[in-house]
Protein backbone atom coordinates (compact mmCIF):
# COMPACT_ATOMS: atom_id res chain seq x y z
CA UNK A 1 0.00 0.00 0.00
CA UNK A 2 1.16 3.48 -0.87
CA UNK A 3 0.36 6.64 1.08
CA UNK A 4 0.46 10.17 -0.30
CA UNK A 5 0.90 13.03 2.18
CA UNK A 6 0.43 16.63 0.99
CA UNK A 7 2.52 19.02 3.11
CA UNK A 8 2.28 22.79 3.03
CA UNK A 9 5.00 25.32 3.81
CA UNK A 10 3.46 27.95 6.08
CA UNK A 11 4.51 30.67 8.49
CA UNK A 12 5.88 29.06 11.67
CA UNK A 13 3.14 28.84 14.28
CA UNK A 14 5.28 30.73 16.81
CA UNK A 15 5.75 33.79 14.61
CA UNK A 16 3.63 36.87 15.31
CA UNK A 17 1.78 37.70 12.11
CA UNK A 18 1.95 41.31 10.91
CA UNK A 19 -0.56 42.84 8.55
CA UNK A 20 1.12 45.02 5.89
CA UNK A 21 0.43 48.71 6.32
CA UNK A 22 -0.94 49.05 2.78
CA UNK A 23 -3.60 46.42 3.42
CA UNK A 24 -2.40 44.08 0.68
CA UNK A 25 -1.73 41.11 2.92
CA UNK A 26 0.43 39.87 5.77
CA UNK A 27 4.17 40.30 5.75
CA UNK A 28 5.85 37.01 4.94
CA UNK A 29 9.19 38.36 3.77
CA UNK A 30 12.03 37.04 5.94
CA UNK A 31 9.79 35.28 8.46
CA UNK A 32 10.45 31.76 9.65
CA UNK A 33 8.52 29.18 7.60
CA UNK A 34 7.82 25.59 8.68
CA UNK A 35 5.75 22.59 7.79
CA UNK A 36 2.06 23.10 8.62
CA UNK A 37 1.76 21.44 12.09
CA UNK A 38 -1.16 19.22 11.03
CA UNK A 39 0.92 17.95 8.12
CA UNK A 40 3.68 16.87 10.51
CA UNK A 41 1.04 14.75 12.22
CA UNK A 42 0.00 13.29 8.84
CA UNK A 43 3.62 12.48 7.91
CA UNK A 44 4.15 10.88 11.32
CA UNK A 45 1.05 8.71 10.90
CA UNK A 46 2.14 7.58 7.45
CA UNK A 47 5.57 6.62 8.75
CA UNK A 48 4.03 4.70 11.66
CA UNK A 49 1.83 2.79 9.21
CA UNK A 50 4.95 1.84 7.26
CA UNK A 51 6.77 0.85 10.44
CA UNK A 52 3.77 -1.32 11.35
CA UNK A 53 4.16 -3.10 8.01
CA UNK A 54 0.85 -1.84 6.62
CA UNK A 55 2.38 0.57 4.13
CA UNK A 56 5.19 0.05 1.66
CA UNK A 57 5.91 3.60 0.55
CA UNK A 58 5.29 7.12 1.85
CA UNK A 59 5.32 9.85 -0.82
CA UNK A 60 5.12 13.51 0.22
CA UNK A 61 4.04 16.30 -2.09
CA UNK A 62 4.09 20.07 -1.71
CA UNK A 63 2.63 22.76 -3.94
CA UNK A 64 3.88 26.31 -3.86
CA UNK A 65 7.19 28.10 -4.15
CA UNK A 66 10.48 26.43 -5.03
CA UNK A 67 11.39 26.86 -1.34
CA UNK A 68 8.79 24.26 -0.40
CA UNK A 69 11.55 21.75 -1.18
CA UNK A 70 12.82 22.51 2.33
CA UNK A 71 9.51 21.38 3.79
CA UNK A 72 9.71 18.22 1.72
CA UNK A 73 13.27 17.59 2.96
CA UNK A 74 11.95 17.86 6.52
CA UNK A 75 9.33 15.22 5.73
CA UNK A 76 12.01 13.02 4.14
CA UNK A 77 14.16 13.46 7.24
CA UNK A 78 11.24 12.35 9.40
CA UNK A 79 11.15 9.18 7.30
CA UNK A 80 9.13 9.69 4.13
CA UNK A 81 10.56 7.79 1.15
CA UNK A 82 10.17 10.14 -1.77
CA UNK A 83 9.00 13.67 -2.54
CA UNK A 84 7.29 15.60 -5.32
CA UNK A 85 7.58 19.37 -5.51
CA UNK A 86 5.00 21.14 -7.68
CA UNK A 87 6.17 24.69 -8.31
CA UNK A 88 3.09 26.88 -8.76
CA UNK A 89 4.07 30.24 -7.26
CA UNK A 90 7.08 32.51 -7.38
CA UNK A 91 6.18 34.82 -4.52
CA UNK A 92 5.64 33.74 -0.93
CA UNK A 93 2.57 35.99 -0.76
CA UNK A 94 0.84 34.03 -3.52
CA UNK A 95 -1.23 31.36 -1.76
CA UNK A 96 -2.58 28.59 -3.98
CA UNK A 97 -6.27 28.08 -3.19
CA UNK A 98 -7.49 24.70 -1.90
CA UNK A 99 -9.48 24.04 -5.08
CA UNK A 100 -6.36 24.42 -7.25
CA UNK A 101 -4.28 22.42 -4.77
CA UNK A 102 -6.91 19.67 -4.84
CA UNK A 103 -6.85 19.62 -8.66
CA UNK A 104 -3.07 19.25 -8.69
CA UNK A 105 -3.26 16.58 -6.00
CA UNK A 106 -5.86 14.74 -8.04
CA UNK A 107 -3.45 14.67 -10.98
CA UNK A 108 -0.69 13.40 -8.68
CA UNK A 109 -3.04 10.70 -7.35
CA UNK A 110 -3.96 9.65 -10.89
CA UNK A 111 -0.26 9.20 -11.60
CA UNK A 112 0.93 7.72 -8.30
CA UNK A 113 -2.17 5.62 -7.51
CA UNK A 114 -1.90 5.70 -3.72
CA UNK A 115 -4.41 3.77 -1.61
CA UNK A 116 -4.56 6.48 1.01
CA UNK A 117 -4.08 10.25 1.17
CA UNK A 118 -3.31 11.61 4.63
CA UNK A 119 -3.66 15.40 4.73
CA UNK A 120 -3.79 17.95 7.51
CA UNK A 121 -7.17 19.14 8.74
CA UNK A 122 -6.32 22.78 8.21
CA UNK A 123 -3.49 24.99 7.02
CA UNK A 124 -2.70 27.48 9.80
CA UNK A 125 -2.18 30.35 7.35
CA UNK A 126 -5.43 30.51 5.36
CA UNK A 127 -7.40 28.50 7.96
CA UNK A 128 -9.54 27.04 5.16
CA UNK A 129 -10.00 23.44 6.29
CA UNK A 130 -10.99 22.43 2.78
CA UNK A 131 -8.34 20.73 0.65
CA UNK A 132 -8.83 17.12 1.79
CA UNK A 133 -12.60 17.29 1.37
CA UNK A 134 -12.18 18.89 -2.08
CA UNK A 135 -9.70 16.27 -3.23
CA UNK A 136 -12.02 13.53 -2.03
CA UNK A 137 -14.87 15.07 -4.06
CA UNK A 138 -12.75 15.34 -7.22
CA UNK A 139 -11.65 11.70 -6.92
CA UNK A 140 -15.08 10.40 -5.90
CA UNK A 141 -13.45 8.73 -2.91
CA UNK A 142 -14.67 8.40 0.66
CA UNK A 143 -13.48 10.92 3.23
CA UNK A 144 -12.82 10.89 6.97
CA UNK A 145 -11.93 14.31 8.34
CA UNK A 146 -10.50 15.44 11.72
CA UNK A 147 -9.11 12.01 12.63
CA UNK A 148 -7.85 11.22 16.11
CA UNK A 149 -7.55 7.47 15.53
CA UNK A 150 -7.02 5.45 12.36
CA UNK A 151 -7.21 1.71 11.92
CA UNK A 152 -6.63 0.34 8.43
CA UNK A 153 -7.90 -3.15 7.78
CA UNK A 154 -7.81 -4.44 4.20
CA UNK A 155 -10.29 -2.59 2.04
CA UNK A 156 -11.68 -0.45 4.89
CA UNK A 157 -10.43 2.09 7.39
CA UNK A 158 -12.08 2.73 10.73
CA UNK A 159 -11.56 6.34 11.74
CA UNK A 160 -12.46 8.16 14.94
CA UNK A 161 -13.22 11.82 14.23
CA UNK A 162 -13.14 14.83 16.54
CA UNK A 163 -16.55 16.49 16.12
CA UNK A 164 -18.40 19.28 17.95
CA UNK A 165 -20.26 16.87 20.22
CA UNK A 166 -17.29 14.63 21.07
CA UNK A 167 -16.02 11.69 19.07
CA UNK A 168 -17.58 9.93 16.10
CA UNK A 169 -16.31 6.70 14.56
CA UNK A 170 -16.98 5.88 10.91
CA UNK A 171 -15.87 3.15 8.54
CA UNK A 172 -14.77 4.21 5.07
CA UNK A 173 -13.98 2.27 1.91
CA UNK A 174 -10.44 2.35 0.60
CA UNK A 175 -9.01 4.18 -1.25
CA UNK A 176 -9.76 7.08 1.03
CA UNK A 177 -8.73 10.55 2.14
CA UNK A 178 -8.19 11.14 5.82
CA UNK A 179 -7.49 14.56 7.31
CA UNK A 180 -5.74 14.46 10.65
CA UNK A 181 -6.44 16.33 13.88
CA UNK A 182 -4.15 17.31 16.76
CA UNK A 183 -4.66 14.27 18.98
CA UNK A 184 -3.75 11.61 16.39
CA UNK A 185 -0.09 11.37 17.39
CA UNK A 186 2.95 13.34 18.44
CA UNK A 187 5.29 13.85 15.49
CA UNK A 188 8.91 12.84 15.87
CA UNK A 189 11.88 15.13 15.39
CA UNK A 190 14.26 14.33 12.60
CA UNK A 191 17.66 13.18 13.87
CA UNK A 192 20.85 14.64 12.42
CA UNK A 193 21.83 11.41 10.59
CA UNK A 194 18.34 11.25 9.10
CA UNK A 195 18.58 14.88 7.98
CA UNK A 196 21.81 13.95 6.18
CA UNK A 197 20.21 10.86 4.64
CA UNK A 198 17.20 12.87 3.50
CA UNK A 199 19.42 14.96 1.24
CA UNK A 200 19.95 11.87 -0.93
CA UNK A 201 16.33 10.79 -1.11
CA UNK A 202 14.56 11.37 -4.44
CA UNK A 203 12.76 14.70 -4.92
CA UNK A 204 11.00 15.19 -8.26
CA UNK A 205 10.29 18.70 -9.41
CA UNK A 206 7.20 19.51 -11.47
CA UNK A 207 5.08 22.56 -12.30
CA UNK A 208 1.34 23.14 -12.16
CA UNK A 209 1.44 23.33 -15.96
CA UNK A 210 2.87 19.79 -16.13
CA UNK A 211 -0.45 18.66 -14.65
CA UNK A 212 -2.47 21.04 -16.82
CA UNK A 213 -3.98 22.78 -13.82
CA UNK A 214 -4.90 26.46 -13.88
CA UNK A 215 -4.03 27.87 -10.47
CA UNK A 216 -5.45 31.35 -10.97
CA UNK A 217 -7.45 32.29 -7.89
CA UNK A 218 -11.24 32.31 -7.75
CA UNK A 219 -11.18 34.66 -4.79
CA UNK A 220 -9.77 38.11 -5.37
CA UNK A 221 -8.23 39.55 -2.23
CA UNK A 222 -9.69 43.03 -1.90
CA UNK A 223 -7.95 43.93 1.33
CA UNK A 224 -6.35 42.50 4.44
CA UNK A 225 -6.83 44.35 7.69
CA UNK A 226 -6.07 44.16 11.37
CA UNK A 227 -8.74 42.65 13.60
CA UNK A 228 -10.39 44.95 16.13
CA UNK A 229 -8.01 45.61 19.01
CA UNK A 230 -9.26 45.07 22.54
CA UNK A 231 -8.92 48.03 24.85
CA UNK A 232 -6.38 47.44 27.62
CA UNK A 233 -7.89 46.08 30.83
CA UNK A 234 -6.86 46.29 34.44
CA UNK A 235 -5.35 44.01 37.05
CA UNK A 236 -7.45 43.44 40.15
CA UNK A 237 -5.83 42.97 43.55
CA UNK A 238 -7.89 40.05 44.80
CA UNK A 239 -11.01 37.96 44.34
CA UNK A 240 -13.19 40.48 46.19
CA UNK A 241 -12.22 43.25 43.78
CA UNK A 242 -12.77 40.94 40.82
CA UNK A 243 -16.29 40.13 41.98
CA UNK A 244 -16.99 43.84 42.58
CA UNK A 245 -15.81 44.74 39.08
CA UNK A 246 -17.84 41.95 37.49
CA UNK A 247 -20.95 43.11 39.35
CA UNK A 248 -20.29 46.70 38.29
CA UNK A 249 -20.03 45.56 34.67
CA UNK A 250 -23.24 43.59 35.02
CA UNK A 251 -21.41 40.37 34.08
CA UNK A 252 -22.57 38.34 37.11
CA UNK B 1 -31.23 35.85 -5.44
CA UNK B 2 -31.89 32.55 -3.70
CA UNK B 3 -29.98 31.08 -0.80
CA UNK B 4 -29.84 27.46 0.34
CA UNK B 5 -28.90 27.06 3.99
CA UNK B 6 -27.91 23.67 5.39
CA UNK B 7 -29.33 23.58 8.91
CA UNK B 8 -27.30 22.14 11.75
CA UNK B 9 -29.26 19.11 12.90
CA UNK B 10 -27.80 17.02 15.72
CA UNK B 11 -29.51 13.87 16.97
CA UNK B 12 -32.58 14.73 14.89
CA UNK B 13 -32.97 18.12 16.56
CA UNK B 14 -32.32 21.54 15.10
CA UNK B 15 -29.38 23.40 16.61
CA UNK B 16 -31.41 26.57 16.81
CA UNK B 17 -28.64 28.97 17.78
CA UNK B 18 -26.16 28.02 15.03
CA UNK B 19 -28.88 27.85 12.38
CA UNK B 20 -30.58 31.12 13.41
CA UNK B 21 -27.29 33.03 13.32
CA UNK B 22 -26.55 31.69 9.86
CA UNK B 23 -30.04 32.78 8.76
CA UNK B 24 -29.06 36.35 9.65
CA UNK B 25 -26.01 36.14 7.38
CA UNK B 26 -28.10 34.51 4.65
CA UNK B 27 -30.95 37.04 4.73
CA UNK B 28 -28.57 39.71 3.50
CA UNK B 29 -28.04 37.65 0.33
CA UNK B 30 -31.58 36.76 -0.75
CA UNK B 31 -34.57 34.50 -0.08
CA UNK B 32 -33.58 31.79 2.36
CA UNK B 33 -34.52 28.14 1.92
CA UNK B 34 -33.41 25.87 4.74
CA UNK B 35 -32.41 22.27 4.11
CA UNK B 36 -32.76 19.80 6.97
CA UNK B 37 -31.08 16.53 6.07
CA UNK B 38 -31.29 13.91 8.75
CA UNK B 39 -33.00 10.72 9.84
CA UNK B 40 -36.32 11.74 11.35
CA UNK B 41 -35.82 15.44 10.78
CA UNK B 42 -39.49 16.47 10.73
CA UNK B 43 -39.22 18.19 14.12
CA UNK B 44 -36.07 20.01 13.08
CA UNK B 45 -37.80 21.19 9.90
CA UNK B 46 -40.77 22.52 11.90
CA UNK B 47 -38.38 24.39 14.19
CA UNK B 48 -36.48 25.82 11.21
CA UNK B 49 -39.73 27.01 9.64
CA UNK B 50 -40.26 29.28 12.65
CA UNK B 51 -37.07 31.27 12.09
CA UNK B 52 -37.65 34.82 10.91
CA UNK B 53 -36.88 35.42 7.25
CA UNK B 54 -37.04 31.81 6.08
CA UNK B 55 -39.25 31.34 3.02
CA UNK B 56 -39.16 27.57 2.68
CA UNK B 57 -37.86 24.50 4.47
CA UNK B 58 -36.83 21.33 2.66
CA UNK B 59 -36.86 18.18 4.73
CA UNK B 60 -34.83 15.23 3.45
CA UNK B 61 -35.68 12.52 5.93
CA UNK B 62 -33.58 9.48 5.22
CA UNK B 63 -31.35 7.09 7.15
CA UNK B 64 -28.49 8.00 4.78
CA UNK B 65 -28.39 11.50 6.28
CA UNK B 66 -28.57 10.39 9.90
CA UNK B 67 -24.95 10.83 10.90
CA UNK B 68 -23.64 13.69 8.75
CA UNK B 69 -21.70 11.41 6.41
CA UNK B 70 -20.12 13.82 3.94
CA UNK B 71 -20.60 11.94 0.68
CA UNK B 72 -24.41 11.45 0.68
CA UNK B 73 -25.11 14.90 2.19
CA UNK B 74 -22.86 16.60 -0.40
CA UNK B 75 -24.58 14.75 -3.24
CA UNK B 76 -27.98 15.86 -1.93
CA UNK B 77 -26.93 19.51 -1.76
CA UNK B 78 -25.39 19.37 -5.24
CA UNK B 79 -28.64 17.92 -6.62
CA UNK B 80 -30.46 21.02 -5.31
CA UNK B 81 -27.76 23.57 -6.12
CA UNK B 82 -29.13 24.57 -9.54
CA UNK B 83 -31.83 26.73 -7.94
CA UNK B 84 -29.53 28.74 -5.70
CA UNK B 85 -26.82 31.38 -5.99
CA UNK B 86 -25.49 30.97 -2.45
CA UNK B 87 -25.13 27.83 -0.37
CA UNK B 88 -24.45 28.43 3.31
CA UNK B 89 -24.05 26.51 6.53
CA UNK B 90 -22.88 27.37 10.04
CA UNK B 91 -19.16 26.64 10.48
CA UNK B 92 -19.70 23.54 12.62
CA UNK B 93 -17.63 20.38 12.39
CA UNK B 94 -20.36 18.69 10.34
CA UNK B 95 -20.64 21.54 7.82
CA UNK B 96 -16.87 21.93 7.57
CA UNK B 97 -16.83 18.26 6.65
CA UNK B 98 -19.39 18.59 3.87
CA UNK B 99 -19.29 22.12 2.38
CA UNK B 100 -15.80 22.00 0.79
CA UNK B 101 -16.90 18.74 -0.81
CA UNK B 102 -19.99 20.48 -2.21
CA UNK B 103 -17.86 23.36 -3.52
CA UNK B 104 -15.42 21.05 -5.31
CA UNK B 105 -18.27 19.10 -6.92
CA UNK B 106 -19.59 22.43 -8.23
CA UNK B 107 -16.08 23.51 -9.27
CA UNK B 108 -16.12 26.59 -7.04
CA UNK B 109 -13.96 27.72 -4.13
CA UNK B 110 -15.33 27.46 -0.61
CA UNK B 111 -15.15 30.39 1.81
CA UNK B 112 -14.75 29.04 5.32
CA UNK B 113 -15.66 30.75 8.58
CA UNK B 114 -17.09 33.91 6.98
CA UNK B 115 -17.40 36.65 9.60
CA UNK B 116 -18.84 39.42 7.45
CA UNK B 117 -21.05 39.80 4.37
CA UNK B 118 -20.13 42.87 2.30
CA UNK B 119 -22.30 42.06 -0.72
CA UNK B 120 -23.37 39.01 -2.73
CA UNK B 121 -19.83 38.42 -4.03
CA UNK B 122 -17.72 39.89 -1.26
CA UNK B 123 -17.09 38.42 2.16
CA UNK B 124 -14.80 38.82 5.13
CA UNK B 125 -13.04 36.01 6.94
CA UNK B 126 -10.32 35.72 9.55
CA UNK B 127 -7.00 34.20 8.52
CA UNK B 128 -3.78 33.42 10.46
CA UNK B 129 -5.66 32.52 13.66
CA UNK B 130 -7.64 35.73 13.47
CA UNK B 131 -4.54 37.93 13.31
CA UNK B 132 -5.80 39.36 10.03
CA UNK B 133 -9.19 39.81 8.44
CA UNK B 134 -9.32 39.25 4.72
CA UNK B 135 -11.96 40.68 2.39
CA UNK B 136 -12.37 38.47 -0.67
CA UNK B 137 -14.47 38.79 -3.79
CA UNK B 138 -15.56 35.57 -5.44
CA UNK B 139 -15.69 35.26 -9.22
CA UNK B 140 -17.46 31.89 -9.03
CA UNK B 141 -21.01 31.54 -10.36
CA UNK B 142 -22.11 30.01 -7.07
CA UNK B 143 -20.81 30.90 -3.64
CA UNK B 144 -20.37 28.16 -1.06
CA UNK B 145 -19.63 29.39 2.44
CA UNK B 146 -19.59 28.44 6.09
CA UNK B 147 -20.54 31.12 8.57
CA UNK B 148 -18.74 32.00 11.80
CA UNK B 149 -21.82 32.11 13.99
CA UNK B 150 -20.28 34.27 16.74
CA UNK B 151 -20.15 37.16 14.24
CA UNK B 152 -23.92 37.28 13.66
CA UNK B 153 -26.97 37.80 15.88
CA UNK B 154 -29.57 35.06 15.86
CA UNK B 155 -32.66 35.52 13.67
CA UNK B 156 -35.89 35.76 15.65
CA UNK B 157 -38.72 33.31 16.01
CA UNK B 158 -41.71 34.82 14.16
CA UNK B 159 -41.59 32.83 10.91
CA UNK B 160 -44.03 30.38 9.41
CA UNK B 161 -42.36 28.97 6.31
CA UNK B 162 -43.81 26.04 4.41
CA UNK B 163 -42.14 22.68 4.93
CA UNK B 164 -41.68 20.46 1.90
CA UNK B 165 -40.51 16.87 2.03
CA UNK B 166 -37.93 15.95 -0.57
CA UNK B 167 -36.65 12.53 -1.60
CA UNK B 168 -33.16 11.33 -0.89
CA UNK B 169 -30.71 11.02 -3.76
CA UNK B 170 -28.66 7.88 -4.43
CA UNK B 171 -26.23 7.12 -1.61
CA UNK B 172 -22.74 6.45 -2.98
CA UNK B 173 -22.26 4.07 -0.04
CA UNK B 174 -18.60 4.94 0.54
CA UNK B 175 -18.80 5.24 4.31
CA UNK B 176 -20.88 4.11 7.23
CA UNK B 177 -21.42 5.31 10.76
CA UNK B 178 -20.19 3.10 13.60
CA UNK B 179 -20.65 4.98 16.87
CA UNK B 180 -20.69 8.32 18.65
CA UNK B 181 -19.07 9.06 21.99
CA UNK B 182 -20.96 12.11 23.09
CA UNK B 183 -20.91 13.26 26.68
CA UNK B 184 -24.36 14.23 27.94
CA UNK B 185 -24.38 17.41 29.95
CA UNK B 186 -26.95 19.75 31.46
CA UNK B 187 -24.67 22.70 30.82
CA UNK B 188 -25.37 25.13 28.00
CA UNK B 189 -23.69 24.50 24.69
CA UNK B 190 -20.16 25.89 24.53
CA UNK B 191 -20.57 27.92 21.34
CA UNK B 192 -23.77 29.67 22.43
CA UNK B 193 -23.33 29.95 26.22
CA UNK B 194 -23.48 33.38 27.85
CA UNK B 195 -20.68 32.42 30.21
CA UNK B 196 -17.69 30.20 29.49
CA UNK B 197 -15.13 29.12 32.07
CA UNK B 198 -12.03 27.57 30.48
CA UNK B 199 -9.14 25.74 32.06
CA UNK B 200 -5.62 25.27 30.79
CA UNK B 201 -2.54 23.25 31.54
CA UNK B 202 -2.30 25.10 34.85
CA UNK B 203 -5.21 23.02 36.15
CA UNK B 204 -2.77 20.12 36.29
CA UNK B 205 -5.13 17.13 36.26
CA UNK B 206 -8.50 15.77 35.20
CA UNK B 207 -9.62 15.99 38.86
CA UNK B 208 -8.52 19.60 38.98
CA UNK B 209 -11.00 20.36 36.22
CA UNK B 210 -13.83 19.78 38.69
CA UNK B 211 -12.92 23.17 40.10
CA UNK B 212 -13.51 24.73 36.66
CA UNK B 213 -16.78 22.85 36.30
CA UNK B 214 -17.93 24.05 39.73
CA UNK B 215 -17.25 27.67 38.81
CA UNK B 216 -19.04 27.20 35.47
CA UNK B 217 -22.06 25.68 37.20
CA UNK B 218 -22.14 28.50 39.72
CA UNK B 219 -22.40 30.93 36.79
CA UNK B 220 -24.71 28.77 34.67
CA UNK B 221 -21.99 28.60 32.06
CA UNK B 222 -20.27 26.14 29.77
CA UNK B 223 -16.79 24.67 30.25
CA UNK B 224 -13.96 25.18 27.79
CA UNK B 225 -10.31 24.18 27.66
CA UNK B 226 -7.02 25.01 26.00
CA UNK B 227 -5.40 22.58 23.62
CA UNK B 228 -2.77 21.76 26.23
CA UNK B 229 -5.48 20.76 28.72
CA UNK B 230 -7.14 18.52 26.12
CA UNK B 231 -3.84 17.00 24.94
CA UNK B 232 -2.95 16.24 28.56
CA UNK B 233 -6.23 14.39 29.01
CA UNK B 234 -7.67 16.82 31.57
CA UNK B 235 -10.63 17.69 29.35
CA UNK B 236 -12.45 16.12 26.36
CA UNK B 237 -11.64 17.25 22.81
CA UNK B 238 -14.97 18.97 22.26
CA UNK B 239 -14.11 21.51 24.97
CA UNK B 240 -11.15 22.91 23.04
CA UNK B 241 -11.45 26.61 22.31
CA UNK B 242 -9.22 28.18 19.67
CA UNK B 243 -7.99 28.41 16.10
CA UNK B 244 -8.50 24.72 15.54
CA UNK B 245 -11.20 24.12 18.14
CA UNK B 246 -14.38 26.03 18.84
CA UNK B 247 -14.91 29.75 18.49
CA UNK B 248 -16.85 31.33 21.34
CA UNK B 249 -17.93 34.88 22.11
CA UNK B 250 -19.84 34.81 25.39
CA UNK B 251 -20.69 37.84 27.54
CA UNK B 252 -18.18 36.56 30.08
CA UNK B 253 -15.12 34.38 29.43
CA UNK B 254 -12.99 33.30 32.37
CA UNK B 255 -9.59 31.83 31.46
CA UNK B 256 -8.01 29.91 34.31
CA UNK B 257 -4.42 28.65 34.12
CA UNK B 258 -4.24 29.48 30.42
CA UNK B 259 -1.19 31.35 29.10
CA UNK B 260 -2.95 32.96 26.12
CA UNK B 261 -1.21 31.58 23.02
CA UNK B 262 -2.47 33.16 19.77
CA UNK B 263 -4.10 29.86 18.85
CA UNK B 264 -6.20 30.05 22.00
CA UNK B 265 -6.97 33.77 21.65
CA UNK B 266 -8.27 33.06 18.13
CA UNK B 267 -11.21 31.26 19.67
CA UNK B 268 -12.24 33.67 22.43
CA UNK B 269 -10.97 37.20 21.91
CA UNK B 270 -14.35 38.44 20.69
CA UNK B 271 -15.89 37.69 24.11
CA UNK B 272 -17.48 40.73 25.72
CA UNK B 273 -15.70 40.57 29.06
CA UNK B 274 -12.57 38.49 29.54
CA UNK B 275 -11.26 37.54 32.98
CA UNK B 276 -7.86 35.87 33.36
CA UNK B 277 -6.60 34.08 36.45
CA UNK B 278 -2.95 33.14 36.16
CA UNK B 279 -0.06 33.06 38.59
CA UNK B 280 2.38 34.44 36.03
CA UNK B 281 1.89 38.19 35.72
CA UNK B 282 3.69 38.15 32.36
CA UNK B 283 1.24 35.67 30.80
CA UNK B 284 0.02 37.03 27.42
CA UNK B 285 -3.60 36.29 28.35
CA UNK B 286 -3.49 39.47 30.48
CA UNK B 287 -3.06 41.53 27.30
CA UNK B 288 -6.61 40.70 26.24
CA UNK B 289 -8.19 40.46 29.71
CA UNK B 290 -10.52 43.20 30.96
CA UNK B 291 -9.90 41.99 34.50
CA UNK B 292 -6.69 40.14 35.32
CA UNK B 293 -6.02 38.44 38.62
CA UNK B 294 -2.46 37.32 39.33
CA UNK B 295 -2.98 34.46 41.75
CA UNK B 296 -2.70 30.75 42.29
CA UNK B 297 -5.84 29.32 40.76
CA UNK B 298 -6.22 26.78 43.54
CA UNK B 299 -6.69 29.69 45.98
CA UNK B 300 -8.53 32.07 43.68
CA UNK B 301 -11.14 29.80 42.11
CA UNK B 302 -12.53 28.37 45.38
CA UNK B 303 -12.63 31.91 46.78
CA UNK B 304 -14.43 33.11 43.67
CA UNK B 305 -17.02 30.33 43.92
CA UNK B 306 -17.48 31.31 47.57
CA UNK B 307 -17.95 35.03 46.83
CA UNK B 308 -20.38 34.65 43.94
C1 LIG C 1 -1.53 23.81 14.87
C2 LIG C 1 -1.82 24.27 16.26
C3 LIG C 1 -3.13 24.48 16.62
C4 LIG C 1 -3.45 24.88 17.90
N1 LIG C 1 -4.76 25.08 18.22
C5 LIG C 1 -5.07 25.47 19.47
C6 LIG C 1 -6.42 25.73 19.85
O1 LIG C 1 -7.35 25.61 19.05
N2 LIG C 1 -6.67 26.10 21.13
C7 LIG C 1 -5.68 26.25 22.06
O2 LIG C 1 -5.98 26.56 23.22
N3 LIG C 1 -4.40 26.02 21.72
C8 LIG C 1 -4.08 25.64 20.47
N4 LIG C 1 -2.77 25.39 20.16
C9 LIG C 1 -1.77 25.33 21.25
C10 LIG C 1 -1.24 26.67 21.70
O3 LIG C 1 -0.16 27.05 20.88
C11 LIG C 1 -0.73 26.57 23.16
O4 LIG C 1 0.24 25.56 23.25
C12 LIG C 1 -1.84 26.24 24.16
O5 LIG C 1 -2.94 27.11 23.99
C13 LIG C 1 -1.30 26.37 25.58
O6 LIG C 1 -2.26 25.94 26.50
P1 LIG C 1 -2.20 26.49 28.00
O7 LIG C 1 -2.29 27.96 28.00
O8 LIG C 1 -3.25 25.73 28.77
O9 LIG C 1 -0.80 25.94 28.52
P2 LIG C 1 0.51 26.75 28.90
O10 LIG C 1 0.95 27.62 27.80
O11 LIG C 1 1.45 25.73 29.42
O12 LIG C 1 0.04 27.71 30.06
C14 LIG C 1 -0.35 27.27 31.33
C15 LIG C 1 -0.55 28.53 32.17
O13 LIG C 1 -1.03 28.17 33.45
C16 LIG C 1 -0.43 29.01 34.43
N5 LIG C 1 -0.47 28.29 35.69
C17 LIG C 1 0.16 27.14 36.03
N6 LIG C 1 -0.15 26.77 37.28
C18 LIG C 1 -0.99 27.72 37.76
C19 LIG C 1 -1.64 27.90 39.03
N7 LIG C 1 -1.52 27.02 40.01
N8 LIG C 1 -2.42 28.99 39.17
C20 LIG C 1 -2.57 29.91 38.17
N9 LIG C 1 -1.97 29.78 36.97
C21 LIG C 1 -1.20 28.69 36.78
C22 LIG C 1 0.96 29.26 33.91
O14 LIG C 1 1.46 30.48 34.45
C23 LIG C 1 0.74 29.34 32.41
O15 LIG C 1 0.52 30.67 31.98
C24 LIG C 1 -2.42 25.03 18.87
C25 LIG C 1 -1.10 24.85 18.49
C26 LIG C 1 -0.80 24.47 17.20
C27 LIG C 1 0.62 24.27 16.83
N1 LIG D 1 -0.01 24.12 -1.16
C1 LIG D 1 -0.17 22.92 -0.57
N2 LIG D 1 0.74 21.95 -0.74
C2 LIG D 1 0.59 20.75 -0.17
N3 LIG D 1 -0.44 20.43 0.62
C3 LIG D 1 -1.39 21.36 0.84
C4 LIG D 1 -1.31 22.65 0.26
N4 LIG D 1 -2.38 23.36 0.66
C5 LIG D 1 -3.11 22.54 1.46
N5 LIG D 1 -2.51 21.33 1.58
C6 LIG D 1 -2.98 20.16 2.35
O1 LIG D 1 -4.34 20.36 2.71
C7 LIG D 1 -4.47 20.49 4.13
C8 LIG D 1 -5.58 21.48 4.47
O2 LIG D 1 -5.28 22.76 3.98
P1 LIG D 1 -6.38 23.91 3.83
O3 LIG D 1 -7.55 23.31 3.13
O4 LIG D 1 -5.71 24.99 3.03
O5 LIG D 1 -6.72 24.36 5.22
C9 LIG D 1 -3.09 20.85 4.62
O6 LIG D 1 -2.91 20.47 5.96
C10 LIG D 1 -2.21 20.04 3.66
O7 LIG D 1 -2.18 18.66 4.02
Amino acid sequence: MKVLVPVKRVIDYNVKVRVKADGTGVDLANVKMSMNPFDEIAVEEAIRLREAGKVAEVVVVSIGMKQSDQTLRTALAMGADRAILVVAADDVHQDIEPLAVAKILKAVVDEEKPDLVLAGKQAIDNDMNATGQMLSALLGWSQATFASDIDIDGDHATVTREVDGGLRTIKVKMPTIITVDLRLNEPRYASLPNIMKAKKKPLDQKTAADYGVDVSPRLEIISTGEPDERAAGIKVADVAELVAKLKEAGAV
Amino acid sequence: MAVLLLAEVAGGELSVDATAKTVTAAKALGDVTILCASAGCGGAAEAAAKLDGVVKVLCADDAAYGHDLAEPVADLIVSLAGDYDHILAPATSSAKNVMPRVAALLDVMVMSDVSGVVDGDTFQRPIYAGNAIQTVKSSDNKKVLTIRTTSFDAAGQGGSAAVESIAAVANPGLSEWIEDKVAQSDRPELTSAGVVVSGGRGIGSEDGFQLIEKLADKLGGAVGASRAAVDSGYAPNDWQVGQTGKVVAPDLYIAVGISGAIQHLAGMKDSKIIVAINKDEEAPIFQVADFGLVADLFDAVPALIEEL
